[in-house]
């Protein structure tokens, strides 16, 4: 029982990391119509950024965030200001094959420098354990969920308590109404990305120090990501940070009480299961016939 | 495409096909065939669903069905290797196409393409962790053998390369038929605007989940013929998002909705990953074949986002097209128009 | 008299909108009935309830007799029940000919996907054509027209599954004079034939000239109904336009 109490902790923390993960995701959808299927690709190549910081320049990961942030930050300009903003028609779809080409790409390159050995992040807080309710939950989490709450709390006080969220809130209602009333459209979308790709940074750094990854593993993240962001209703922060909580308690759960094995393919049944009875997800409008 | 050139092209096409492992017997270029004729069937019939303009990055979960169905079968029943096995591929087939049925009706019961898109990558990643845990099945992580036949040496491939052939020539004329008819012009009238298609009589449910079921069934005959050319599979090799990139890229790159489309993009793209496999897989960099198949995917994209085949053919239809619609709003009384819609009520 | 057409109480809520409350009217087999009414009053809502794009939250919708607010478009078409969108759709990348083929009357999808178009099915999508006159412009993607074409195109795709009844929504809006003429034209030539009309509009002169019958929808429910002259002369009418 403990156990299962336990998991619960752990899924509650790492939902929170997930959710970090997927709130670039979040945003990215609501206000540029984009879904960004490099997410995933940003965040390992975060990861690999806050490893070789450490290994090569001795850069604590936590410290290392002060240079891995703004350098994301510089990615997501550079992709947005050369692909995404090139879209014009068919953004949706357009934007699912460009983003997963420069996921391809990244993903080239840093197999390139890497090669695909798995790596990690260390450092004493990784392998420092705190016992909870029997199950030794390692540092790295609460420190994850604590970054990943401060994180998420200043990405909601800027879309909700500044002029810049006024706008951002704007263009996620109605993206042409909002160039009408003089909104810089096109500024707001960068900005909007660049941020969305900054959090990877921490997101990368959270996710290479929990578990051991390599350039491929960018697949079955982006799909979990993709997975918690349709689940909480596409581009609802809120949603996203629910469905993940709530995915990874009920994975964690699974894992304890029955096996490791099938709790990522629950990650997935589960979010179908729900679908087939809500298909706009847990806080998304129905999709309406266009008339 | 009555025109009599469009079978001419298609007769030398095709005789270019049956010749070419004589021409180029070597295993090397027979292998390239193989692999571009199967992704000629892959994509051609992943474009049956793309009629309808909902992105599936999803199918390689019926390719390695058909994967599966054949190693599975051919073991359990202690079947030799040798020409009976293509038969039991098209079983492959039988059991994607089964399969597609609840695994559609849940991907376009939401009903955005965003949506959809996302079920259908989860679908890949579902049937991989399936085909992991089920080790009493599938035996897991070890993969499965498929009983392989006693051609040896240079004709090995031979068989394989017009197994290809059949499954290629086979979807594609499949998937021009479904084009031509009414059910086709259904499809795309759904991508073009899929309510106001319901206005006009079409079943759009109906149709739209048809479309993804037939267009499982070759990829599930084309995932069982590779099975079979592979001698073994894993679940990673089978349920693979880059046979999905293999399959979409080549459908951009030609022009999606189009017949010719996945043929071209398909002949393109699948020798040159071949042929980068093979060298740069000598220089022991794994980087560079994904890097390369990014920006070339980027290049279509941004540049032509209806591919080779409509971006040539528009090209050369604008002109005549600007001229008649000028001309008939000439002689229409009252044609010319400036002024868009106006207010809601 | 016979009513093709009876909305009886029909009610739709959007959030905190009440969209139509308990609208209830009924139109009478081959008239031309006009439903006019400020912005927002509930016309074009009322046009997607009745087409199965909308269900209602309560009420009826009868075509023929026959209860049809619970059937989806496709079904609701193949009964006979035509209608056109107030933003003329039309599919962009299809042609013009493709555009009218696309409509079925009838046929299973099995049929649909053995058959290809028939010699008679283009013969008849090329008369329809030849109907609205833009036959000549057949081979050419939809997306091209201009926006009267694309107008005359929606008829003509309509006209196929052989409709009792069709629903306008603003035929004669957003284009040239000249056009609503035809358009209008057009329009008296199918009644002549036995199609029944429901037309949204907002032309008044458009209205006042070609209507049976005039239907005056205000906060999604019926104030006034009657022929045109009647329905002029009521201050109620007025009072609405006015008011709102």
């Amino acid at each position: 029982m403990s156990l299962v109490l336990g998991s619960v902790v752990l899924g509650i923390l790492s939902g929170g990391i997930y959710a970090l993960m997927a709130v670039g995701l979040t945003l990215s959808f609501g206000v540029l119509e984009v879904v960004n299927i490099a997410q995933g690709m940003f965040v390992i190549a975060a990861a690999y950024l806050s490893y070789a910081l450490q290994r090569y320049w001795h850069i604590d990961p936590l410290l290392g965030l002060v240079i891995t942030i703004p350098v994301m930050f510089l990615l997501g300009l550079v992709v947005e200001w050369s692909f995404i903003r090139r879209l014009k028609q068919d953004r949706v779809m357009l934007s699912i094959l460009v983003s997963w080409a420069v996921a391809l790409i990244l993903e080239g390159v840093v197999g390139l420098i890497f090669a695909d050995d798995f790596r990690s992040i260390h450092s004493w807080y990784v392998t420092a354990t705190v016992p909870v309710f029997g199950l030794y939950v390692p540092d790295i989490y609460l420190i994850g969920f604590a970054l990943a709450v401060v994180l998420m709390g200043l990405v909601y006080l800027l879309v909700y308590r500044s002029r810049f969220g006024a706008a951002l809130r704007a263009m996620v209602q109605n993206r042409e109404a909002a160039a009408l009333l003089g909104i810089d459209v096109q500024r707001i979308s960068t900005l909007t990305f660049a941020i969305a790709t900054g959090l990877t940074a921490a997101g990368g750094m959270l996710f290479g120090a929990i578990q051991a990854f390599n350039a491929d593993s960018n697949l079955d993240l982006i799909s979990r990501l993709l997975i918690i962001v349709i689940l909480g209703g596409m581009g609802s922060m809120g949603g996203a940070l629910v469905a993940s909580v709530g995915l990874l308690v009920a994975v964690n759960i699974i894992a304890v009480t029955w096996t490791p094995n099938w709790s990522t393919f629950f990650f997935f049944g589960i979010t179908i299961l729900v679908l087939v009875f809500r298909p706009q997800g847990f806080f998304g409008a129905p999709a309406a016939r266009k008339v | 495409m009555k025109r009599p050139s469009t079978w001419l092209i298609a007769a030398v096409a095709l005789l270019a096909a049956l010749v070419y492992p004589f021409v180029f017997s070597s295993t090397e270029a027979t292998t390239i065939g193989f692999f571009a004729l199967l992704y000629v069937g892959l994509a051609a019939s992943w474009n049956i669903n793309g009629y309808t303009g909902y992105i599936s990055l999803g199918h390689s979960a019926f390719f390695g069905i058909g994967a599966y169905t054949i190693a599975l079968f051919a073991t359990r029943l202690g079947l030799q290797g040798g020409y009976g096995l293509f038969a039991v591929a098209l079983l492959g087939g039988l059991v994607a196409g089964v399969a597609a049925l609840p695994l559609g009706f849940i991907a376009l019961r939401v009903r955005t393409m965003h949506s959809f898109v996302i079920i259908t990558i989860a679908y890949v990643m579902m049937l991989q962790l399936l085909a992991y845990n089920l080790e009493s099945i599938t035996n897991g992580p070890n993969g499965l053998g498929v009983p392989q036949p006693a051609w040896s040496g240079a004709f090995f491939n031979i068989p394989f390369y017009f197994a290809a052939l059949v499954l290629a020539v086979g979807t594609v004329l499949l998937s021009a038929w479904i084009r031509g008819s009414r059910f086709g012009l259904g499809l795309m009238a759904i991508r073009d605007d899929e309510d106001k298609a319901a206005g006009v009589g079409v079943d759009t449910w109906k149709y739209k989940l048809t479309a993804y079921v037939i267009s499982a069934i070759p990829i599930g005959i084309g995932g069982a013929v590779y099975a079979y050319f592979a001698s073994y599979i894993y679940p990673q090799t089978v349920f693979d998002p880059t046979i999905d990139l293999g399959i979409v890229l080549s459908v951009f790159l030609g022009g999606t909705g189009t017949i010719l489309g996945p043929i071209v993009g398909a002949l393109i793209i699948q020798p040159a990953q071949q042929l980068l496999t093979l060298y740069t897989g000598n220089l022991g960099t794994a980087g560079w074949d994904l890097l390369l198949l990014g920006a070339l995917f980027l290049v279509v994209i941004l540049l032509m986002p209806s591919g080779i085949v409509p971006s040539l053919v528009e090209r050369a239809r604008r002109t005549s097209v600007r001229e008649a619609v000028t001309k008939a709003d000439e002689t229409t009384p009252g044609a010319q128009t400036a002024v868009g819609g106006n207010g809601t009520s | 008299m016979n009513a093709v057409l009876e909305i009886q109480g029909v009610s739709k809520r959007f959030g905190g909108v009440q969209a139509l409350a308990a609208c209830s009217f009924s139109v009478e087999e081959g008239s031309i009935t006009s439903l006019i009414g400020p912005n927002g009053s509930g016309k074009t809502t009322l046009f997607n309830t009745v087409t199965g794009y909308v269900p209602p939250d309560e009420g009826e919708v009868r075509l023929r007799g026959e209860a049809i607010e619970r059937l989806s478009p496709d079904r609701i078409y193949g009964r006979g029940l035509g209608r056109t969108f107030q933003q003329v759709r039309v599919f962009p990348r299809l042609t013009v000919l493709e555009n009218v083929l696309v409509a079925t009357s009838r046929s299973s999808l099995l049929h649909a996907a053995l058959r290809r178009p028939r010699r008679s099915e283009r013969d008849q999508a090329m008369a329809l054509l030849e109907f609205v006159r833009i036959a000549r412009l057949r081979d050419v993607p939809a997306g091209s027209l201009s926006f009267g074409q694309r107008k005359l195109l929606e008829i003509a795709t309509i006209l196929v599954g052989e409709p009792k009844v069709l629903l306008l929504d603003e035929p004669a809006g957003g284009i040239n004079p000249t056009m609503t003429v035809q358009i209008g034209d057009r329009i008296r030539e199918l009644n002549r034939r036995g199609i029944t009309f429901l037309v949204v509009e907002h032309n008044m002169e458009f209205v006042m000239s070609m209507s049976d019958r005039v239907v005056v929808m205000a906060r999604g429910k019926v104030i006034a109904e009657g022929a045109p002259g009647e329905v002029r002369e009521n201050p109620k009418v007025l009072e609405a336009y006015l008011g709102a």
